[in-house]
């Protein structure tokens, strides 16, 4: 019954999107502010039975109903009920499902909570949200249904893979997937603009939340499923440039630009028809996401079996949106009347170069994603691989480093050059000592990671340099807001910089009782035992470790053997210690009695997630002082 | 600044960013991009010893063995056209293992032996990477 219900309500939520396009446009086009009005109220009926439809999909999971393919396909009756409730979500169908879900309630929550926009522009946006939402019903509907029943019903299920079996799965998807559905809220909001010519300062107002709300999500989840893939492969990196991981962060490279933008348009009036493209790119990134990840069309760690169907039908639906936005921007943006002007020296013109740099950014890893695909169309086999991206990619980085250090020490409107340099004294002073100290005491370590650990030390500074000689107190919240998301990226770009410049690895076979150093530890590797959990055996390394005149501490890496699916997977044994991790993986016995181990000692690598951490912690910030800022505008328009 | 002006410059900007952008991105693939290499491939087209590529295929079964360093494990690729000796020095993934697909990163030594630095194993029962799929089909329909 809770599989025929909840297929049920995700048919009436499907024609619910269909109702809300069509009431939208018929209430535009033929000026009836009635039909215009009844908008709102399907799209809250119509989230909320994506909502129940999803949560019927996590009942059937959570009760492991063998007789639905989906949950026969990916559940087992003795997992842990964590990665039942996470296994909805944790395939392709219930994945698509989680999507819409979301997209149904950002569209609810628009048509609750947006107050102040014009009424024209909203009934616009409720349209575009109901357009985007349709292609992904049908998506579903026709291409991946969740609720199939099978014939006859399996006797167990075959288990979820291993690897996705961590805490971390359970939140990263569903992370991600808040921060592309936002996107789609923003892009809704400039295709609601565009078609009520009504670009300007009220709706970037009424974009900015959203935007701001998918890139801390978007931030959340990049930071987690870094962490993710550094502890849980094993392989002591953080980073891989895969398809999949250049999947999410192509939206959030776009989203910052988006955001730093739409903030010169709600304040300033400037970049009106650069602020839509962006919206449109922002999105348009989180659909070729969606497509990359689900189509399976890359050569990818995370690539799961290839489904072309699937494929060519997000491709398709990719081609109509971004087509249609496109050209919905080339008829309307002649219509946007050109904002106000700003020298080029001045806080707008460092926004812009902001802009322009992650952009230019976006289309280096753009490329490096597609160009494989493009290339073996020709026939030609080939991967693009981490040198690409640091080389391409690096230098404009550190560039927009710089841009990051002055543009909040600069005034809007127009600025001079002798005032930020002066200004800029104290921050150029840390990356000259950083620099010099690091050349000294710390040599050869190449130069990005060196031009990275001074710049991190500068920006750091220059970060918190708006703050200096302000009353903390009476700072607003939103400038808190920028300040500890630009501290954070100092952070985290000190992180990235360290463990690449100090990281210490070693690699043995070793033989119990054997003392190894790495770093500025010793290590000895005390044997191997047995180790059970609770649908998992193992093996399990014992490791003392003593630091220096330090007390002595155990790692316990571990290899662990599941039944269902048969897999095996390597669990690595992590210390954290407030100057960096220490990382061990247990490899294979070589038959001789001795084991293999490999060992990093890695400086200040944690400063990476911290980073990230901050960067989003900033964004919360800064989105509950706009909203409390526009809740007390709010109440003085009803007051007034 | 006129509101002209203004957009002649911005639009001047971001050109020269987007070019140059182009020119770092193709300069940067042309050095970097890992070509994909089957075994068979690998005979034919004769990569210079020392470049970075991917070599991908099928690990040989009854080919793995540890060296008696402990550390490092050889293996033989296979596309079932021709085979290509690799030796890595490292702890390989969890998933690899004979008859199973394998990407291996690295470079061709002269004696024609692969120096594998990383080794990518599929991460599911399900997966296979593409390109294995690739170089595995146009095997099968050459032998036809």
């Amino acid at each position: 019954m809770i599989a025929e219900f909840g297929l049920a309500a995700l048919w009436l939520a499907a024609a619910l999107s269909l109702l809300q396009l069509v009431m939208a446009a018929v209430g535009l086009r033929a000026g009836r502010g009635d039909i215009a009005d009844a908008v709102r109220p399907v799209a809250i009926v119509g989230g909320v039975l994506t909502a129940l439809s999803f949560a019927a999909l996590i009942a059937l999971f959570v009760r492991s109903d063998m007789s639905v393919r989906l949950v026969a396909q990916n559940s087992h009756s003795l997992k842990p009920m964590l990665y039942k409730v996470a296994g909805a979500w944790g395939n392709h169908e219930g994945s698509m499902l989680l999507w819409v879900t979301v997209l149904g309630l950002a569209g609810a929550g628009i048509a609750v909570a947006e107050r102040r926009l014009d009424a024209r522009t909203l009934t616009a946006t409720l349209g575009g949200q109901a357009a985007i939402a349709l292609g992904f019903f049908a998506f579903l509907l026709v291409a991946s249904n969740p609720f199939a029943r099978l014939d006859i019903a399996a006797s167990d299920g075959l288990g979820l893979n291993p690897l996705l079996q961590d805490p971390g799965l359970a939140f990263h998807p569903p992370t991600l997937y808040f921060g592309y559905v936002g996107l789609s809220v923003a892009f809704s909001f400039a295709i609601g603009a565009l078609v009520n010519r009504d670009v300007g300062p009220a709706f970037a107002r009424a974009m900015r939340p959203w935007v701001l709300g998918a890139w801390i999500f978007l931030t959340i989840g990049i930071t987690a499923g870094s962490y993710w893939a550094y502890y849980e492969l094993g392989w002591g990196g953080w980073w891989f440039w895969d398809p999949v991981e250049n999947a999410s962060l192509m939206p959030w490279l776009a989203a910052t630009a988006l955001l730093h933008s739409v903030t010169v348009l709600a304040t300033r009036d400037g970049l009106r028809a650069w602020t839509v493209m962006l919206a449109v790119v922002a999105f348009s990134m989180s659909m070729i996401g969606t497509f990359l990840v689900r189509s399976g069309i890359l050569t990818s760690v995370h690539a799961f079996a290839v489904d072309p169907t699937r494929g060519s039908f997000i491709l398709a639906l990719l081609a109509i949106y971004i087509g249609g936005a496109l050209a919905l921007f080339a008829l309307r943006i002649g219509t946007v009347r050109a904002g106000t002007t700003f020298e080029l020296l001045s806080r707008e013109g460092a926004l812009v170069l902001n802009n322009l740099l992650l952009t230019v950014i976006l289309g280096v890893v753009l490329i490096g994603t597609l160009y494989p695909i493009v290339a073996s169309a020709t026939g030609v086999q080939l991967s693009v691989g981490p040198p690409f991206f640091n080389a391409a990619a690096g230098p404009i980085a550190l560039a927009l480093m710089v841009v990051l250090a002055a543009g909040p020490l600069l005034r809007w409107r127009r600025d001079g050059w002798d005032a930020l340099i002066g200004r800029m004294t104290a921050p150029i002073a840390a990356t000259a000592f950083a620099f010099a100290a690091f050349v000294i005491f710390a040599p050869y370590r190449g130069p990005l990671p060196l031009a990275g650990l001074s710049l991190a030390v500068g920006v750091g500074v220059a970060s918190v340099a708006p703050m200096w000689g302000r009353n903390l107190r009476r700072t607003p919240l939103f400038t808190w807001g920028m300040v500890v998301s630009h501290l954070g990226v100092a952070v985290a770009l000190f992180g990235m910089a360290a463990d690449s410049a100090f990281t210490r690895e070693r690699l043995l076979a070793a033989r119990p009782g054997q003392i190894t150093d790495v770093g500025p530890f010793a290590v000895t590797f005390d044997g191997i035992k047995p180790a059970l959990g609770p649908n998992w055996s193992g093996l399990e390394g014992r490791l003392s470790v003593v630091r220096g005149e330090g007390g002595r501490f155990v790692l316990r890496p571990q290899q662990r053997f599941f039944a269902n699916p048969p897999t095996t997977t390597n669990e690595a044994a992590i210390a954290t210690r407030i100057d960096g991790q220490l990382y061990a993986v247990l490899g294979q016995p070589d038959g001789a009695g001795r084991w293999q181990l490999r060992l990093w000692w890695k400086p200040f690598v944690t400063f990476i997630w911290l980073g990230g951490g901050l960067i989003a912690l900033g964004g919360a910030l800064s989105l509950i002082g706009r909203a409390r800022r526009e809740g007390r505008a709010a109440a003085r328009a009803v007051w007034a | 600044m006129k509101a002209k002006h203004q957009r002649l410059t911005l639009v001047l900007l971001a050109l020269a960013a987007v070019v140059g952008a182009g020119l770092l991105a193709l300069s940067a693939l042309k050095d970097q991009a890992a070509f994909f290499y089957a075994p068979g491939d690998l005979a034919r087209a004769g990569v210079a010893p020392g470049t970075a590529i991917r070599l991908g295929g099928m690990v040989a079964a009854g080919s793995v063995r540890k060296l008696s360093d402990g550390v490092t494990t050889a293996f033989v690729v296979t596309d079932n056209r021709a085979t290509t000796p690799v030796v890595y020095r490292g702890i390989v993934p969890d998933l690899f293992r004979e008859g199973s697909g394998v990407v291996a990163e690295g470079r061709v030594e002269a004696g024609g032996r692969f120096v594998a630095d990383t080794i990518l194993a599929k991460h599911d029962e399900r997966y296979m990477p593409p390109q294995v799929a690739g170089a595995m089909h146009k095997t099968e329909t050459l032998e036809k």
